[in-house]
């Protein structure tokens, strides 16, 4: 398969960017796209020119790391991760347009690679709980019900990838802040800490500069771990509860 | 104390709450203009009782407060689009859309037609500035009762192909906003969870339209002479 990519080159944080157009030539379709990028890496290197950067790391998408938007979606035309997307979900001779994640908060490092570190401030300032430290406690002294396991399991599904805030169209880091929070928020462990840690990660969210939510429900549509709007409602309904409370 | 309110779940938490107030208004407002349909006398009365109520002082205090809540609206959707403007600095060359609704994304131009609307609205049944040839019945006493005669006004106004064009096209405006604002309050206001999302997503289209056949059905009788001076 031949493809032409028009991919997003910029040389580093200040200097602007803008789109080239690059062949990738000799494709196979089982190949991974970033498999696909490798190839075309290794063509642009041979001709004495600079790879295209991109994130990647675990390649078998649980990590969180790549991060394209390919033809306006993130992670491309199905739900997963860009790792897990395959050159078969495209057409031979087919124009590809690869872009970095779109956000202020995201700054653009080089070509396709952003600086996400705003969630880690975000996880920073209210993604924890805290515990005494001293003897272990015993195993299952403190029993959760299945249903309520579950439903944690599912918000701390999130990788952190930022697939979220790159479709939302208003750059809005709600989905993410909203698993965190939930995932936290539902369990026994998280209870002392669970309003303070709603406005901590709200306020620190608005201050790395992510849009607001208008309810568009973008960012559930391409989370490659399926993460629910509805998560969205409940971290709503934390922060005006905790905002409301007296002594917060 | 105001802290929260300025995050952007707090901004966006009163613009569900002004917003559902503006949705209650909005179906109060066609109800009692519905009373057309029940005769000159029905809509005269209830016009009365409006102005009439708690010694003249009810409207005033009814539009005072639909102003706050209109100007708050109004602002926080200025500010709100453009912080979210800001955010992302720089746009995609493509850009793809999933599942985010026509109406969703054009609430600013469709707010914006409402606004423009609304001054026109305004203008044309509250001040009788644009047609003072029919407002109010041009203040015609019937019988010995002074009473105005909004009736005629609201037929005689509609009667115009022009004026009934604007208001049509308003109410199609009114219809895409609310199709998705009429119910995405529930989400900003946290009041969504589990299954009841799947109901809360039909809340703003069922309201949209019920709205917005309730508001063309008054336009469209007058205009075609189903209902007659």
């Amino acid at each position: 398969m031949n493809f032409t990519l028009h991919v997003w080159r910029q040389k580093d944080r200040n200097s602007p960017g803008k789109m080239e157009a690059i062949p990738a030539k000799n494709i196979l379709p089982d190949m991974s796209f970033l498999e696909m990028l490798d190839i075309v890496n290794d063509d642009l290197m041979a001709q004495g020119k600079a790879p295209i950067s991109f994130d990647h790391d675990c390649r078998e998408g649980i990590c969180g790391s790549c991060s394209l938007v390919i033809n306006g979606r993130p992670h491309g035309p199905t739900r997963g991760t860009t790792c897990q997307t395959y050159m078969r979900h495209f057409k031979d001779g087919e124009a590809i347009y690869i872009e970095p994640w779109r956000a202020k908060a995201f700054p653009v490092i080089c070509d396709l690679v952003t600086d996400r570190s705003a969630f880690d401030r975000i996880i920073q300032s209210g993604g924890y709980v805290s515990v005494n430290t001293g003897g272990a406690v015993d195993g299952n002294t403190l029993p959760i019900g299945k249903d309520t396991a579950e439903l944690a399991m599912d918000t701390s599904a999130c990788i952190g990838c930022g697939a979220c805030v790159a479709a939302c169209k208003n750059a809005s880091a709600m989905l993410f802040v909203a698993a965190k929070v939930s995932h936290l928020g539902l369990l026994p462990q998280g209870q002392p800490e669970r309003s303070s840690r709603a406005l901590a990660m709200v306020n620190t969210m608005d201050k790395e500069g992510f849009g607001n939510c208008t309810n568009q429900y973008e960012c559930e549509a391409v989370c490659p771990k399926e993460i629910s709007a509805d998560w969205i409602s409940r971290l709503n309904r934390d922060y005006i509860a905790a905002a409301g409370s007296p002594g917060e | 104390m105001l802290a929260p309110v300025k995050t952007s779940i707090g901004k966006k938490a009163i613009m569900g709450v002004t917003g559902v107030l503006l949705v209650l208004f909005v179906l109060g407002h066609m109800t009692g203009n519905l009373l057309i349909f029940a005769g000159r006398d029905a809509i005269n009365e209830y016009a009365r009782f409006l102005h009439e109520a708690g010694h003249g002082a009810l409207i005033w205090v009814a539009r005072l407060g639909l102003l706050a809540v209109f100007v708050t609206h109004m602002s926080l959707a200025f500010i709100l689009r453009a912080e979210n403007r800001m955010a992302r600095p720089v746009r995609y060359v493509v850009e793809d859309t999933v599942q985010a609704s026509w109406a969703s994304r054009n609430m600013m131009l469709t707010g914006i037609v409402m606004l423009l609307f609304l001054i026109y609205h305004i203008a044309h049944f509250t001040l009788g500035a644009t047609d003072p040839a029919t407002f109010k019945g041009a203040f015609e006493p019937r019988g010995e009762q002074k009473l105005e005669d909004v009736y005629q006004m609201v037929v005689k106004g509609f009667q115009q192909p022009v004026v009934a064009g604007l208001y049509l096209l308003a109410q199609l405006a009114l219809c895409v906003h609310l199709w998705h604002g009429a119910g995405s309050w529930m989400q900003s206001l946290g009041l969504n969870r589990g299954k009841l999302r799947q109901t809360s997503r039909l809340v703003g289209p069922v309201i949209a339209l019920a709205v917005l056949a309730g508001n063309t059905l008054i336009v469209l009788a007058c205009l075609l002479g189903i209902v007659t001076v």
